[in-house]
């Protein structure tokens, strides 16, 4: 067992955990902040992704003593049922799941697309690398791509991303 | 999973020398392939040492004119740098050619290079693999290998190295530094840093037991086009069949590694310098001494196709 202290939306939180516990198990098992879901834990389907130090990872493939000191965003302290973020709602609008199993990942990836275009982050997708990368649907399919969606909702995730794109240009 | 200690290193030497000292010991950099295999058990460490703390995360201009970055530069960090964008395009496009953007924020430059095979049968632990469990055999060779080696393989593994990133170091003569557990440095070519399989296939590179990287350096840039080119089974986040890394100059001359077909980024000086023949004049000296299986023949003939390809891009 090993003690560990990180942020987790805003608020300290304290765990003695097995070592072996994945950041991702210690959220969902321990916070009990559920909204991070487990989809196939070897991070082949971006599920668990959320935002540690303003970098989306996932979580399943981290362990929890990792993280001593971070500052994690999950899924519930992206937005709740009251107050949705942008992204949420624009999710909600457009139909950007079916089941909904993997959109709490889904989410928290597009936000961080968002920023990582904003910051320069270079994609796979640009003809030209030395350049920044403008907004573009090509640009979230590639961005995307490590977040799986088995219902195939992927045309309404990008017109969710796009509309919250272009309501913050 | 099996149990395991974990302590944080505060020194890249203190760091080998814990690993050098306890049996079981591993490094944990970005984790994302080790903790994936440790899932599986195919990976077992006892004792995990963090060296997240090394401040061994910079990107530095070096004396001779090149760039020399350190071993927890992020894959992201990397592709990112405006000057790796700018001169070593070829990294750049490598990078973010592979894994999804979670991983690249997650994974490490040194973790990148250390990752270890996607051989299905390696990932089976109820299948022969003698890189996984020496002497058992390779169940891959009359397996399902299409996405396997063809050149450099031997009687006892097919694996290949999976990476990018690699396959566009070998094309800059990147060299790897590191530090063993007595405190000494040294330097490795990557040319020299990974292994083919021989009879040991459990040995994937040149490192010692406790031989900490801590940093890849690359000589100061050569110019030239910078092209990576990666065929896969679909078109973002999946390993490469085929990859072709090549810096080419306007003359026709240049260089080329090729991913997805070997044990490491497979260059062949001798065969590079018959670019200015075309793409069939290069492939047929790389492969010269291919062995493919009947399931992946395909690949010699895709790696001359995307060498191809890759020609008629540089000619804009």
């Amino acid at each position: 067992m090993m003690n560990v202290a990180f942020s987790v939306n805003g608020k300290p939180a304290e765990l003695a955990l097995d070592t072996r516990t994945t950041l991702l198990d210690a959220l969902r098992e321990h916070l009990k902040l559920t909204g991070t879901k487990k989809g196939c834990d070897h991070g082949q389907c971006g599920a668990c992704t959320v935002i540690v130090n303003g970098q989306r990872i996932n979580s399943c493939l981290s362990l929890a003593v990792q993280h001593q000191g971070d500052s994690i965003t999950t899924i519930e302290g992206i937005g709740t049922p009251e107050k949705l973020h942008p992204m949420q709602a624009a999710f909600i609008k457009h139909d950007g799941y079916q089941c909904g199993y993997c959109t709490p990942g889904q989410v928290c990836s597009a936000v961080a697309v968002l920023e990582e275009i904003r910051r320069g982050v270079p994609s796979h997708a640009q003809a030209d690398i030395t350049a920044r990368a403008a907004f573009s649907a090509a640009e979230v399919r590639e961005r995307m791509s490590g977040n799986i969606c088995r219902c195939g909702a992927y045309s309404n995730i990008v017109d969710a991303m796009t509309e919250v794109q272009e309501a913050s240009a | 999973m099996k149990a395991f200690s974990y302590e944080r290193a505060t020194s890249p030497a203190q760091a080998a020398s814990i690993v050098a000292s306890k049996p079981g010991a591993r490094f944990l950099a970005g984790g994302t392939n080790l903790l994936d295999l440790m899932k599986l058990e195919i990976e077992t460490p006892s004792h995990l040492v963090d060296v997240q703390d090394l401040k061994l995360d910079r990107i530095e201009k070096t004396d001779q004119g090149g760039l020399r970055i350190g071993a927890l530069v992020s894959n992201t960090a990397l592709a990112s740098d405006e000057t790796v964008r700018r001169d070593y395009g070829v990294l750049t496009r490598a990078i973010v050619a592979g894994a999804s953007g979670q991983l690249r924020n997650k994974a490490t430059t040194a973790g990148n290079l250390l990752q270890r095979t996607r051989c299905p049968y390696f990932y089976d632990t109820n299948q022969p693999c003698n890189k996984r469990k020496p002497g058992s055999g390779c169940a891959a060779i009359d397996g399902f290998s299409r996405q396997l080696a063809v050149v450099g393989t031997s009687d006892k593994c097919i694996a290949t190295y999976p990476g990018d990133m690699a396959v566009a170091l070998r094309v800059l003569d990147a060299t790897v530094e590191t530090v063993l557990p007595d405190g000494k440095v040294r330097t490795i070519p990557l040319a020299d840093f990974h292994r083919l399989p021989g009879t040991t296939p459990e040995r994937d590179n040149a490192l010692e037991q406790g031989e900490l990287i801590t940093a890849v350096t690359l000589p100061a840039p050569i110019g030239g086009t910078h092209i990576y080119y990666k065929v896969r089974d679909r078109a973002s986040y999946a390993f490469a069949l085929v990859s072709v890394a090549a810096v080419l100059r306007p003359d026709g001359t240049g260089r080329v590694a090729f991913g997805g077909v070997a044990a490491k980024p497979w260059r062949v000086e001798a065969a590079e310098a018959a670019l200015p023949q075309g793409a069939k004049a290069v492939a047929d000296r790389a492969f010269a001494d291919a062995k493919p299986t009947p399931d992946n023949a395909f690949k010699i003939m895709l790696a001359e196709r995307t060498l191809a390809a890759v020609i008629d891009q540089a000619k804009g």
